[in-house]
């Protein structure tokens, strides 16, 4: 399986040198590598080349990496009924560069590039219709980044005096937890609270003093 | 006379109609009584579970599988659980496997039931649903047996079932599937030549082999447009490679073949029920990983064992961290594909969890299948497109 996978994915890197980056086979899937503006030619090969004949779009997603300078990843799975094969093709973009729609060669991806739109804020050129489709009307922000919080900014409340439903800015009566459980043995670097300059103690100078601290009236 | 511009009509359905099967608000544009474009708007029902399950351990994202859709629970918490077995490099027991294929068959026949005898509902006849939700009950029997409850199980885990199945299971299903082929036989007694079922259905909705590639259709719907396309085959996972069953196609593409292909697939899945109970009679062993860094001990051991202890206490506190990469993982649903796009970090939690939900292609298809027709043959779209809410707008 992995054998006709990687040639296959040879076969797609040389008949589309320029277009795809890097490709890759790991746990048994193929994965291609190419940028926005190439992306569309890339899938309509895809689809059409008597090799591939990824007839199928099956899924459209975003993965948010924030540390990233291109900080999303548009991710699409194909699948070949044809040659029973799937491959995943990767597109990494920023909030402001769009990334071509795929409509034209797969009628599927209208509804999954709005669900890319709605949750992560990717721009999708030459969409037909770029709607949100899964949060409220007239939600604001993009709830799947990951500097977006799980509790969100607003929740809703049934107002009895105006007869309608009101966003409020959401409160809570327990603080947010967040529990860390990576074991202190084996996971998260092991820091004490306060010594977190402790190694660099002997190259750097001694702190200066702290100003007194100002006097409480 | 001189030419009269006719306008559209632009009506609401929904979000409370009987016949959305959920909570489906469709803006339809209509010409007369016909169909001119409908926009299905979704997300009503959006629970965010993609962002819940990045902030859950692995095994706490199990239970919001079995409310994606709700009508087939187990099927999904398969495809999550081969998604995280594959991540972590790992197989269940022979015996965990067969657990897993005979209960998503159950499943593929409760959803069947419920959707078949719905979508006679839809178009007018109202003992099938009677009939249908009355198996469906014994099947739940079932999963509460095994599982504790009727719909919401988390039974299938990665590395397995969380538990092995009571005594005489065996049995009462032998008993259930010997009355189940006779139930079938009625229903389509009622429905297969009955004159208003065929007049609401046949050349209702049809989708070519091509449009359904297009437009990214999968189970039941791609094999009623003659595509024989079936991931329980072409790709097996866990113990389907060694059952035997066909796999229905139907001819036509419309509403009527893909209720043939449905009521064709519950006698199949009731096959394959026949083989596993059969195969779990002889094979033991374990049902799930005998990994204590991944599968929890059990109770009695930790009565007795300080490092069973541990063991649970850090699998249910911090979790197991899984290996850093990421896996499109599918099953064949009832409903169609289902599949889990698992990215991890190496942490506890997963990085990113896409789900694929079946009905979210099939539903965008919608407008494409009723442009054209009668109102009243969007409600037949409707229920053979078999929709469920909770999968689609997650």
């Amino acid at each position: 399986m992995s054998e006709a996978l990687k040639e296959l994915g040879d076969h797609i890197a040389q008949a589309q040198a320029g277009v795809v980056s890097k490709t890759e086979v790991r746990l048994g899937e193929l994965m291609l590598e190419t940028s926005a503006d190439k992306v569309l030619a890339l899938l309509a090969f895809l689809r059409d080349d008597p090799k591939c004949l990824f007839k199928q779009l099956i899924d459209i997603c975003g993965v948010d990496w924030p540390e990233r300078e291109k900080r999303f990843d548009v991710v699409y799975n194909l699948l070949s009924l044809k040659n029973n094969q799937r491959v995943r093709v990767k597109v990494a973009t920023d909030e402001t560069t769009p990334v071509p729609s795929a409509a034209p060669v797969y009628s599927s991806a209208g509804w999954f590039e709005r669900e890319t739109y709605d949750l992560y804020g990717v721009w999708f050129s030459d969409h037909p219709d770029l709607r949100r489709i899964l949060t409220d009307y007239g939600f604001e922000g993009h709830p799947l980044r990951k500097d977006f919080p799980l509790t969100g900014f607003v929740e809703l409340r049934w107002d009895d005096v105006q007869k309608r439903v009101v966003y409020e800015p959401v409160k809570l009566t327990q603080e947010f937890r967040r529990f860390d459980f990576l074991s202190p043995w084996e996971g998260a670097p092991q820091i004490l609270p306060g010594d977190e300059k402790a190694g660099d103690k002997a190259a750097a100078p001694p702190p200066a003093p702290a100003p007194a601290p100002a006097k409480a009236n | 006379m001189s030419d009269v511009e006719i306008k559209t009509l632009t009506m609401n359905f929904g979000p409370q109609h009987p016949a959305a099967h959920g909570v489906l608000r469709l803006v339809v544009e209509m010409d007369g009584e016909i169909v001119e474009r409908c926009d299905p708007h979704i997300g009503l029902l959006h629970r965010g579970t993609e962002k819940l399950i990045e902030y859950k351990s692995y095994l706490q994202a199990v239970p919001y599988f079995d409310r994606l859709d709700y009508v087939s629970p187990m099927n999904q918490e398969h495809a999550y659980a081969l998604a995280v077995e594959k991540l972590l490099g790992i197989e269940a027991p022979e015996r965990g496997q067969y657990i897993r294929v005979l209960f998503s068959e159950i499943t593929r026949i409760l959803n069947h039931l419920l959707n078949v005898t719905t979508f006679a509902m839809d178009v007018g006849a109202l003992t099938p649903p009677l009939w249908g939700f009355e198996q469906r009950e014994l099947l739940m029997e079932y999963y509460e047996q095994v599982s504790g409850s009727r719909m919401h199980a988390a039974y299938f885990r990665p590395g397995g079932v969380h538990q092995d199945l009571p005594d005489g299971m065996l049995d009462s299903m032998d008993g259930w599937l010997k009355q189940f082929y006779p139930f079938m036989k009625d229903i389509e007694y009622l429905l297969n030549e009955n004159r208003i079922f065929r007049q609401r259905t046949v050349d209702i909705g049809v989708v070519s082999a091509e449009q359904a590639l297009d437009w990214g259709f999968s189970g039941p719907l791609i094999r009623a447009s003659g595509l024989a396309w079936d991931l329980r085959k072409s790709q097996p996972y866990d113990v389907y490679d060694r059952m035997d069953f066909d796999i229905p196609v139907g001819k036509t593409g419309d509403c009527f073949a893909r209720y043939l292909v449905r009521i064709e697939e519950m006698y199949q899945s009731a096959r394959i029920m026949e083989q596993c109970v059969k195969a779990l009679r002889t094979v033991g062993g374990p049902v799930r990983v005998d990994d204590r860094k991944i599968s929890p001990p059990r109770r009695g051991e930790m009565k007795g064992s300080m490092e069973a202890l541990i063991h649970h206490f850090k699998l249910y506190t911090e979790g197991y961290k899984v290996p850093a990469g990421e896996t499109y993982t599918a099953v064949e649903a009832p409903k169609g594909e289902f599949g889990v796009y698992l990215v991890s970090d190496g942490t506890n939690k997963p990085y990113r969890c896409k789900i694929r939900a079946p009905g979210f292609p099939h539903l965008q298809a919608l407008d494409m299948m009723t442009k054209g027709h009668q109102l009243a043959d969007m409600s037949a779209n409707i229920g053979s497109l078999d929709i469920v809410f909770g999968e689609i707008d997650r």
